[in-house]
């Protein structure tokens, strides 16, 4: 692939993403504020989330976009802003991503899946 | 290479949208980790979470999570203009959304700062 | 009018500093007047260009009080603050000399963006037929007009940070001419838009919008940009 093709996809698909977290956000903090209300406990998400399909299959969409969508728009900043080579930019928004995910299935697993 | 560049030549709304969705973007990239590893803790169990939930029930931590609302409103409704602008035909900068998208964080401000306290 | 403005003016190169001028106000006074003034009855010494001093030629481009205009059509008592007046080169560009800057990136890169028509018929063929209100001659005619004066590449902060970022100009210009039924490279010139400094590195801050005293809108030609580079890359074509 060209650096043109490259930069082009990168473009495609943070917006991509930006159109799914667009929705999922909508729904997550329409969600929050509601459940927030009077306090909240860690029962009180489990008892929601624990063995939940739909849970599981909403956060893990909005993970995956975050994925997605996150090191794209890490990597401009640290181009722009710090100085970074675009080699490196990425190299480290990349990891960022990942150690993100990592987190973010480690959640997934622990508040619906355990 | 750019000496004269100050505010004077960035006071203009969409260079503010640029920079509110460029900053909140930044931050809650940064949250996003901690706020995983926070609910990860619950497959230790759901006393490792609750643990956690209560240590972060402080008012300085309230304010953090009331920020971070506030952040991602923001940089979700700038987005929605973004979007348009770069997938719908031109009508512009949009400055009508730029207000709209402020009207939104206030919005989730103030509903989450109620859905909190009361 | 008898009063009397204080008006700082960058002398020397990027190293160089602001010198400070006295220059009489009048009525109907524009800052290329100021200018003018301070270089015919002040100091010889000072270095700025014009040509048509009316506004259609955009040789008189600086930096007034901070921001990018045209300085034939910026009066002096819209832009004055309190007695003061801040006049500075371009930003963006190499400085030449005081106001003067060295214009050779800005069009180099319009070169790069291809921003010229590359046709296929002769003065032997019969005039080509373009439909005026057709969408892509309209999306053409809106960019159209620009006379290369530079103030969108001055205002642009991505160009500041990317030094390689083809910029609002060259990007309008391709814009123009991809949207041109006559011209035979669209493909060649999305692949020049496309690269590591191309359309997708712009952020929608439209300062370029903002600024142009055209009123034209680069942010929306390079949005469009932005739409058809990434439907080449899909499709392989880049």
């Amino acid at each position: 692939m060209t650096s043109a093709a490259r930069e082009a996809r990168l473009w495609y698909w943070q917006r991509m993403s930006a159109m799914v977290l667009a929705l999922c956000v909508l729904v997550h903090i329409a969600t929050i504020v509601y459940a927030v209300r009077g306090g909240l406990t860690a029962a009180e998400i489990l008892s929601r989330t624990r063995g939940s399909i739909a849970f599981g299959a909403f956060y893990v969409i909005f993970l995956l976009a975050c994925a997605v969508h996150v090191p794209i728009g890490l990597a401009a900043i640290l181009e722009e802003w710090f100085s970074l080579p675009r080699r490196a930019a990425r190299v480290v928004s990349g990891v960022f991503a990942a150690i993100m995910l990592g987190f973010g299935l480690a959640a997934l697993e622990g508040v619906v899946f355990a | 290479m750019r000496r004269f560049s100050d505010a004077r030549a960035r006071s203009h709304a969409s260079y503010w949208a640029f920079v509110v969705h460029r900053v909140s973007g930044l931050l809650l990239a940064l949250f996003l980790p901690m706020h995983l590893w926070a609910l990860a803790r619950a497959i230790n169990g759901e006393m490792a979470l609750e643990g956690f939930l209560r240590a972060v029930d402080r008012p300085l931590f309230k304010l953090a999570e009331w920020g971070l609302v506030v952040l991602l409103a923001l940089h979700a409704a700038g987005g929605v203009r973004l979007l348009l602008i770069e997938f719908a035909s031109w009508s512009g900068l949009r400055k009508d959304l730029i207000a709209l998208s402020a009207g939104v964080g206030v919005v989730a401000a103030l509903a989450f700062a109620l859905a909190l306290f009361y | 009018m008898g009063a009397v403005m204080k008006v700082k003016v960058w002398r020397g190169r990027e190293d160089g500093g602001f010198q400070s001028y006295e220059v009489p106000r009048e009525e109907s006074q524009t800052v290329l007047d100021v200018v003018t003034y301070i270089q015919r009855r002040l100091d010889p010494t000072l270095a700025y260009r014009y040509a048509c001093r009316v506004g259609m030629c955009g040789s008189c481009a600086m930096t007034v009080n901070g921001v990018a205009r045209w300085t034939c059509r910026t009066h002096v008592s819209r832009v004055v603050k309190g007695d003061t007046l801040e006049v500075a080169p371009l930003s963006n560009m190499p400085v030449i000399k005081d106001l003067a800057v060295d214009m050779a990136e800005f069009f180099d890169k319009w070169a790069r963006a291809k921003g010229r028509f590359a046709g296929a018929e002769t003065r032997r063929d019969e005039f080509a037929r373009v439909e005026p209100k057709s969408p892509a001659r309209r999306e053409a005619d809106a960019g159209i007009e620009c006379i290369g004066c530079g103030v969108c590449y001055a205002s642009c902060d991505v160009v500041t940070w990317r030094p390689d970022f083809l910029g609002p100009a060259a990007l309008n210009r391709a814009w123009t001419l991809v949207n041109d039924a006559r011209d035979v490279e669209r493909r060649e010139r999305l692949a020049a838009v496309a690269g590591d400094a191309g359309c997708h590195a712009c952020h929608t801050q439209g300062s370029c919008t903002e600024r142009c005293p055209k009123q034209l809108e680069p942010t929306r030609a390079i949005s469009g940009l932005k739409r058809l580079v990434a439907k080449a890359a899909r499709r392989g074509e880049l």
